[in-house]
């Protein structure tokens, strides 16, 4: 049996189930909404982007079909089978292989030998620095790292080559980028400016933090640029290019990881050479804990730390609207 | 410690600062200070293998204050030496023997990255060479790989996006397992410089104990490295990364890149992985059939192919198949016979690579046999290189070609009756092949073809060019001619690796 509720009309509890089923809309008419802002666009150039748009669409899609008629249809049934015989072999044999491994945490494992033994028992006489993976990484093994940032570098270049708008493009490709770049970027929102006025300095200073404190605390280089890069980039969705113009252009960023990368190359090469040749050498371990101490693995966190925070943030800028 | 015994290191960290300073450089000073640096590592490693053959032998380098299992190291013979020269040598001639198309093809704004790709290549590919440490090995293979991606995607075309990223999942699939190869090595042997993880495996052999793992790390080790250098089920990629972009990276690519991870791979095989221990093992027999498959099948896809690119792609399927056979020997000499193949099979493509566009410029831009036909013609200095090129290929005397499949066949001598002849048959048939393909491109380009005279106007003339085409030319005839201190050199370098 069911009656009706005379007091359910207009209730909170029916506002609430309207709500849900999105009949009713709380804020209307007591909220100050603003039309978007036509005067970006003219109706011209609306119509360019979507024509734009649908054509690569329409396009790529037809490129699309014919591949798969051509290549895939034909062998689709046998490639599915074998990619699942494939990955099935490939799982059980790395389970089987992992099985006979020795077990995680085991004392006797051969992993636990001579060599992580005097990480741990000299690294820090030797090296200078509390977070011992820091000094295995930037001086124990620091021809690795310096080919890890490498990598990092490599990878900026192959986008750049990808992505990058310049001068010598076809005509229009930049304006159209920067038009795609107004028209689906969020702009002037004011929730996301007040919130980053306190979020990105934060962020900034405590990637700083991470990097400066590399060889004294869990960290370094690699972490704390992904997070000064990360702060850079929430900046750059919430003011927009105008304002991070005035601070980070390509030139900045290019002449910062050039700089970094040749630092790390000089005094890495400074420290092989005197090691390989039994020299001595001018770099010191200094005072454990003091943030001034661990020899060059200070200055290289800061390196790396650069590398990466621009490498991301070029990333992003790129991948926006193919410039900076 | 000699000022000598530095060399390897001051070319590894030359090429990479390079790479690096070329980033800021404008596209022409970044050409020379690439070309400079390519001609300083040439000396320096010429330098080197002198050191190393006058006094017969090899040495470890620290690369900081630490000694070896601690520390990062690279490790410096004979074998390395001479990879090093050839590896220089052969860059410095593609990249000069492809310069004018490559300013055609790469855009000026982009020139600097593209030599900066190209001298991190180098860094990665020395690296690769004279590392001792297997983490080095993997962070280069990494560079490597992206660098090579990289030279794909330089000339700005749908093609060379999709076989960039066609070229990308592949090398990555190579990498991923090799790393994880790696990371099971470690496990079991808590080592990754090779000296002590050779060590530390000999003990496990004789203890019996990890057997499995071992031979799943060898599984996942060799499989990733042979998919990365392209041999016969994995090579799927190689003709579309050859066959679209520019010149000087096809020559590259072929010659080099895939050279560097077989190069990795015998150095595995002998410092750490125990090479006589594993011809128990069914590993090498393996090889061995893929390699000969690779052979055969690699040449019956050249000739349906036609081309001219993409046939002399699927021709490095074939000689990939060659190395690999001869490491499936089993035997010292079938590793020196694929070691001087990689030498010759690299300066023969690079020779074929860099004057395949000439011949295709004075054709209209046509790259079939039909457009090809009277090119050499109409472009004689081309088609002179090319034919000494294919004539290498097939293998006629005096050329590079003749001698490497010699020392196959001598190699195959010393081998199991069974691989033996199989060997001996699929050279056979292998050769019979290369003529087919390579011989009706030489029939065709020097068919008189009166009508197309007038394409002769296109022909390009650059000096450079011709120089960098002439010197391969020259290189093809004195590695044929003069073989043997190159063989001597391979021979007491790998005595030296174990």
């Amino acid at each position: 049996m069911s009656r009706p509720n005379p007091s359910y009309e207009g209730s909170r509890r029916q506002k609430f189930m309207q709500w849900l089923k999105g009949e009713y809309d709380p804020s209307e008419g007591k909220l100050e909404t603003t039309e978007p802002d036509t005067s970006l666009f003219t109706d011209s150039e609306y119509h360019e982007i979507h024509l734009y748009l649908r054509n690569e669409y329409a396009d790529n899609e037809e490129h699309f079909r014919r591949g798969v008629r051509k290549h895939l249809t034909r062998i689709q049934k046998l490639y599915r089978l074998m990619a699942v015989i494939t990955a099935i072999f490939m799982t059980v044999l790395l389970l089987w292989a992992v099985s006979y491994e020795p077990s995680y945490g085991d004392p006797n494992a051969p992993e636990n030998n001579e060599v992580a033994t005097r990480y741990i028992e000299h690294g820090l006489a030797e090296t200078g620095a509390i977070n011992i993976v820091a000094g295995m990484i930037l001086d124990y093994r620091a021809f690795d790292t310096f080919g890890e940032s490498c990598v990092l570098f490599v990878a900026l270049c192959c986008v750049l080559i990808l992505l990058r708008v310049d001068a010598d493009e076809e005509a229009g490709s930049h304006a159209r980028e920067a038009m795609f770049d107004r028209h689906f970027e969020p702009k002037n929102d004011i929730i996301l400016q007040r919130m980053c006025r306190v979020l990105v300095p934060a962020i900034v200073i405590f990637g700083i933090y991470v990097v400066l404190n590399g060889h004294l605390s869990p960290g370094g280089g690699f972490s704390g640029g992904a997070i000064i890069g990360t702060g850079l980039i929430l900046y750059l969705t919430a003011f927009g290019f105008a304002n991070t113009e005035r601070f980070m252009t390509e030139k900045v960023a290019r002449l910062f990881s050039v700089a970094a990368l040749t630092f790390y190359c000089f005094a890495k090469s400074y420290s092989f050479y005197t090691g390989a040749n039994h020299l001595p050498s001018v770099i010191s371990t200094g005072t454990p804990g003091a943030i001034l101490s661990a020899g060059l693995i200070v200055y290289l966190n800061i390196c790396v730390g650069i590398v990466v925070a621009c490498t991301m943030y070029s990333f992003y800028v790129l991948f926006r609207k193919g410039g900076y | 410690m000699s000022l000598i015994q530095n060399f390897p290191f001051f070319t590894i960290i030359l090429s990479m600062f390079s790479g690096i300073i070329s980033f800021i450089l404008n596209g022409k000073a970044a050409k020379w200070l690439h070309l400079l640096m390519t001609a300083a590592v040439l000396v320096m490693s010429l330098v080197t293998l002198n050191w190393c053959m006058v006094n017969n032998v090899s040495y470890t380098f620290m690369m900081g204050h630490f000694p070896a299992p601690w520390g990062n190291e690279i490790r410096v013979g004979t074998l390395e030496a001479l990879m090093a020269v050839f590896f220089a040598l052969l860059m410095l001639l593609s990249v000069l023997g492809g310069i004018a198309n490559l300013d055609r093809d790469v855009q000026d704004s982009k020139k600097n990255l593209f030599y900066s790709m190209l001298d991190l290549l180098m860094a990665s590919l020395l690296a690769l060479i004279y590392t001792n440490d297997l983490f080095t090995a993997y962070v280069f293979i990494e560079i490597c790989t992206l660098t090579a991606c990289g030279l794909i995607m330089i000339q700005k075309s749908g093609r060379n996006y999709v076989s960039a990223i066609r070229y990308m999942i592949m090398s990555q699939i190579g990498s991923g397992l090799f790393l994880i190869g790696l990371s099971m090595l470690y496990s079991v042997t808590g080592h990754l410089l090779m000296t002590p993880a050779s060590e530390a495996l000999a003990q496990l052999a004789k203890s019996g104990s990890f057997d499995v793992p071992l031979e799943v790390i060898l599984i996942l080790m060799t499989v990733g490295l042979a998919v990365k250098s392209g041999l016969y089920p994995f090579h799927t990629w190689i003709p579309d990364s050859y066959g679209y972009t520019t010149p000087t990276s096809s020559a590259i690519l072929s010659s080099l890149v895939s050279k560097g991870y077989i190069f990795l791979l015998i150095k595995l095989f002998y410092r750490t992985l125990d090479f006589n221990g594993l011809e128990n093992g069914k590993l090498l027999d393996i090889l061995f059939v893929l390699g000969i498959v690779g052979m055969i099948m690699g040449s019956v896809d050249a000739i349906r192919e036609d081309n001219l690119r993409r046939m002399t792609a699927y021709s490095s399927v074939a000689q990939i198949g060659y190395i690999f056979m001869g490491i499936g020997l089993g035997t010292t000499a079938g590793v020196e016979a694929a070691l001087f193949h990689m030498v010759s099979h690299g300066a023969m493509k690079a020779l074929l690579f860099v004057c395949i566009p000439d011949l295709v410029d004075v054709s209209g831009g046509r790259a079939d046999r039909a457009g090809l036909t009277g090119a050499a013609r109409r472009n004689r200095f081309a088609g002179f290189a090319f034919t000494v090129g294919a004539m290498s290929m097939v293998g006629i005397p005096l050329l590079t070609g003749f001698v490497s499949k010699y020392l196959f066949a001598a190699a195959a001598t010393g081998a199991l009756r069974t691989k033996m002849l199989t060997a001996w048959i699929a050279l056979a048939i292998s050769t019979t092949l290369n003529c087919v393909y390579f011989l009706r491109v030489v029939l065709a380009i020097y068919t008189p073809a009166p009508e197309k005279e007038a394409l002769a106007e296109g022909a390009a003339h650059s000096p450079v060019e011709r120089t960098a085409m002439a010197g391969l030319i020259a290189l093809n005839f004195a590695l044929g001619v003069a073989s043997p201190p190159v063989v001597w050199a391979i021979r007491s370098g790998l005595s030296m690796f174990s």
